[in-house]
């Protein structure tokens, strides 16, 4: 379950998922057919390129107005009778979330799914000042149980076997040892949780859509979760990254008919729950967290990054991603939107992400905002390269490479050069030191270049 | 300087151009069959549509599929399981094993109730009952969520919410498992009113 | 007209029987070739592996050799597109751009330009089509599995016009075969594992031949196909349009 994906790169860590081939493929087909789920959900809709090409619209016209969008929200926000923070990094988002948690001396506390959270690592800060967290979004809990971070923003557990969450259960809630049945773990999960929903006086959330015209907040879930913790809470804390804003209520028409479509490809999820002023005698407060969004909003290259709504599609999509597991991209937010998302926050230590890729394009295909995560995934590999964040051995390699390429008598020479070895001294090419002969044959030399079998057939004047 | 005007300032350095909003627009094909749609789009997602003439016809429903030694709660006066006065602690309907609430209209492409904070009696019934019945009139359907907010305009409700279905969740290998935290079965009511 | 000859770096060098097939395919097609012989790549190894900066005398090279021609045809689709969005130079912006409005892959050249109707071609056995991904996100070649919209897809419609060629459908139909450039080697257990995945998939439809526009995902997938010693072969589309009875 993917401890033996904790070290190393993205390349390495994948080079460890892909030892056990039947898992790479059960792992490659679950999340194919969330493929093709969501690709029976968006047939149904003739309009559905109309409905990305509008969100992407309203997402970038967001982005051209996050100041006074932010401004609007936090006004009306303040109207509704909701308390309004503003952190600028990770440390602070914690800081605030706990020192709200403190003062109203609660130990225990309730968190629905947010990725914004993982991003801060908010659980092990909270864990850290005395304050037990649990994860009431099933998937998560069973990571949690695990101490493990999530494999993906939307099946936080994929990467995991049915058995295997069966035997995590036995140990940790003390069902059956050998049961597997889903049925029956959810129900040992739902009445697990039930006694922790009744005692929790504090329920923290993410946030799905921000919306500023009105200032409520919108969270979608599938088990209901959310919203039973906050109902049953003094206090609910929603934490969200600046970007999760959009302009006006309307445009949760639009937005809510595309995500679950591209997560899951269900229509909707089974809750989608708009909170605008918390019930009478309830305290509400909205985190707003920047962490490098504002930073990332001033490089035209990158910023369309920022609208991203956290569907999970591109992940589904991604012939890596399916083949390499949520965990061999070392970041929250793994996958391809994971891959442009994190050099920004940390050049050095994801600099292998965007080189995790074929650049097919499947993603941005599939981006129900139309982000340009292939074109970024190039961006940020010219990017990493000119601040020295390759390899030196790639470097060279690379600068020789254009040496040769850029001279046409060496290209031919080294070229002529290459396929006699290849004829006469394979063992010299077809060697464990060379990584596409580990499982592939090299291609055949043939006897000669396209360009010499043309000057001695084709070529009559000095063309 | 505080975050908030850290933030603020930087935001407004990044100078990134937006476009204007789209106008929005709707897909103008489709028919009225909206409540055709709509029972089977919920029950492709664990849920029930059942059409009712009256209120009399829906209590019989429930009397006839619901076990009397379950404890049943409605916020509507015309059912005989009406509570006009619900308790302030949301912990107190831990045990109702049946709610029903009347819902604003149904939203024919994905199964969804809309309901809000006025309809619920308590924010926590629809989520800590085990089984869940939502109310609405045959008619009140419309074909998308596009229509859905144009209806809901700028209701100044102070939480709502869509439902669809029951609680689910198939995080434990893609099997879908109704009922994850909140209702195990869910139904929706459609009063025709003949 | 006069089409100037684009043959990628590895073809030139590993599979000079594509760019015969070209050669003759286009002739066959009335069109008047040449091949400027001083041609080497299109810049896109290293490009993609983040040293764009590099290759500014690459460009240069390119340009200067594929200034005098209507079009420039060439059997790749991921050089084709990389030219259209890449080629740039600072002392001859003018040039650059005049290329990247004519270069076009060989299916494309046949579909848009010659609008070829027929071919007189024969390939009688069971093919399996990889679509590449440049050539078909890149310079929409086929629609996209993942667009609503309308199916098309000029490749197919080619070698639907082969006598006795049999086009099988698969179970994913543009699925990445794993080449990628230096990810190749880079990330070598993901991108053999991808690749070995596409095979099995073609394998499972019964092919004779994996054929696709693209000599870079044919190379990765035939060095698979032969360490597994399969009897199942590649061909460039350019050898089976020009395959002769």
């Amino acid at each position: 379950m993917g401890t033996s994906q904790n070290t190393g790169d993205h390349a390495q860590r994948s080079s460890v998922f892909n030892q056990d081939e039947q898992r790479v493929n059960w792992h490659d087909k679950t999340l194919w057919f969330i493929r093709e789920k969501r690709d029976k959900a968006a047939w149904q809709i003739p309009e559905w390129e109309m409905l990305r090409e509008q969100a992407s619209q309203i997402k970038e016209n967001v982005l051209g107005n996050l100041h006074d969008y932010l401004v609007q929200f936090e006004q009306r926000v303040l109207e509704n009778g909701v308390h309004v923070h503003w952190a600028a990094t990770p440390e602070e988002h914690n800081a605030i979330v706990y020192d709200i948690i403190r003062k109203k001396d609660v130990r225990q506390i309730v968190k629905s799914k947010s990725m914004l959270t993982e991003e801060c690592h908010l659980n092990e800060y909270l864990e850290a000042h005395g304050v037990d967290v649990v994860d009431t979004d099933l998937g998560e809990r069973i990571v949690q149980l695990a101490n493990e971070p999530p494999s993906h923003i939307v099946l936080p557990c994929i990467h995991w076997k049915k058995e295997e969450i069966g035997e995590l259960f036995h140990q940790h809630l003390g069902t059956p040892a050998g049961n597997s049945d889903p049925q029956f773990l959810t129900a040992a999960a739902r009445a697990h949780l039930r006694q922790r929903f009744m005692t929790s006086r504090i329920a923290i959330t993410g946030v799905n859509f921000a919306v500023a015209e009105t200032g409520e907040i919108v969270v979608c879930t599938n088990e209901g979760n959310a919203d039973l913790g906050v109902q049953l809470a003094d206090v609910h804390i929603a934490c969200m990254g600046i970007e999760k804003i959009i302009p006006q209520r309307k445009h949760l028409g639009i937005f809510l008919r595309l995500l679950a479509r591209s997560a899951t490809g269900q229509p909707i999820t089974t809750y989608s729950s708009h909170f605008k002023k918390p019930r009478a005698g309830q305290e509400m407060h909205i985190v707003l967290v920047d962490n490098g969004r504002s930073e990332r909003l001033k490089s035209e290259d990158f910023r369309n990054a920022l609208k991203c709504i956290r569907c999970g599609a591109c992940m589904n999509t991604c012939p890596v991603y399916r083949r390499s597991g949520g965990h061999s991209y070392h970041y929250a937010i793994a996958g391809p939107i994971g891959s442009i998302l994190a050099p920004g926050l940390d050049m050095k230590k994801y600099a292998d992400l965007p080189f995790a890729s074929t650049l097919c394009g499947s993603c941005s295909n599939v981006c129900p905002v139309k982000i340009d995560i292939h074109d970024q995934l190039y961006k940020w590999r010219q990017v990493l390269v000119k601040n020295g964040h390759v390899n030196a051995g790639k470097s060279l390699g690379m600068k020789g490479m254009a040496t040769i390429l850029s001279n046409p008598g060496i290209f031919k020479w080294s070229g002529a050069l290459g396929r006699t070895l290849m004829k006469y001294l394979p063992f010299l090419i077809n060697n464990k030191f060379n990584p596409w002969y580990k499982h592939r044959d090299m291609p055949q030399p043939p006897a000669q270049s396209f360009n010499t079998w043309y000057r001695q057939n084709k070529k009559q004047d000095g063309k | 300087m505080g975050s908030k005007e850290k933030i603020l300032n930087n935001i407004a350095r990044a100078n990134a151009n937006g476009k204007p909003l789209p106008e929005l627009k709707k897909n103008q094909e489709g028919e009225a069959k909206y409540a055709g749609e709509f029972v089977a789009v919920l029950e492709k997602i664990g849920g029930k549509g059942v059409e009712v003439k009256d209120w009399a016809a829906l209590s019989q429903y429930v009397l006839q599929n619901f076990s009397a030694s379950g404890r049943i709660l409605s916020t509507i006066p015309e059912l005989p399981w009406f509570t006009p006065q619900l308790s302030d602690d949301p912990h107190a309907f831990e045990n109702v094993d049946l709610a029903i609430l009347k819902g604003h209209f149904g939203v024919a492409e994905n199964g969804a109730v809309w309901i809000t904070d006025k309809l619920m009696g308590d924010r926590s019934i629809p989520f800590i009952s085990q089984y869940l019945a939502l109310v609405i009139n045959k008619h009140d359907v419309v074909p998308t969520l596009q229509e859905a907010y144009e209806r809901i305009g700028y209701d100044p409700y102070d939480y709502g919410t869509f439902i669809a279905g029951p609680s689910k969740t198939a995080d434990i290998e893609q099997s879908l498992v109704l009922g994850a935290h909140g209702p195990k079965g869910m139904i929706v009511f459609l009063m025709t009113g003949d | 007209m006069r089409v100037a000859l684009f043959i990628p770096c590895y073809i030139d060098q590993f599979y000079p029987q594509v760019a015969i097939a070209t050669l003759g395919l286009l002739e066959k097609l009335g069109v008047e070739v040449t091949y400027p012989v001083n041609q080497t790549c299109c810049g896109q190894p290293m490009a993609n592996a983040g040293f764009e900066h590099t290759t500014t005398a690459t460009n240069e090279l390119f340009i200067s050799n594929f200034r005098e021609n209507d079009f420039i045809v060439s059997p790749s689709g991921s050089c084709v597109l990389h030219v259209k969005h890449h080629l740039h130079s600072d002392a001859n912006e003018a040039a650059a751009s005049a290329i990247r409005g004519k270069v076009y892959e060989l299916t494309e050249f046949l579909t848009d330009v010659l609008q070829v109707k027929d071919i007189k071609s024969r390939f009688p056995h069971v093919v399996g089509l990889h679509q590449s991904c440049h050539g078909q996100r890149g310079l929409m070649l086929s629609q996209m599995s993942e667009i609503v919209g309308p199916a098309f897809s000029k490749t197919e419609n080619l070698l639907n016009m082969v006598d006795g060629l049999t086009l099988v459908t698969l179970d994913r139909k543009d699925e990445c075969c794993g080449f990628g450039g230096t990810f190749c080697v880079t990330e070598e257990a993901v991108s053999v594992k991808m690749g070995v995945d596409r095979v099995q998939d073609h394998s499972s439809q019964g092919v004779e031949f994996i054929t696709g526009t693209d000599m870079s995902c044919l190379m990765h997938l035939d060095g698979i196909l032969r360490r597994q010693k399969s009897k199942i072969k590649v061909a460039h589309v350019a050898e089976i349009l020009n395959a002769t009875v």
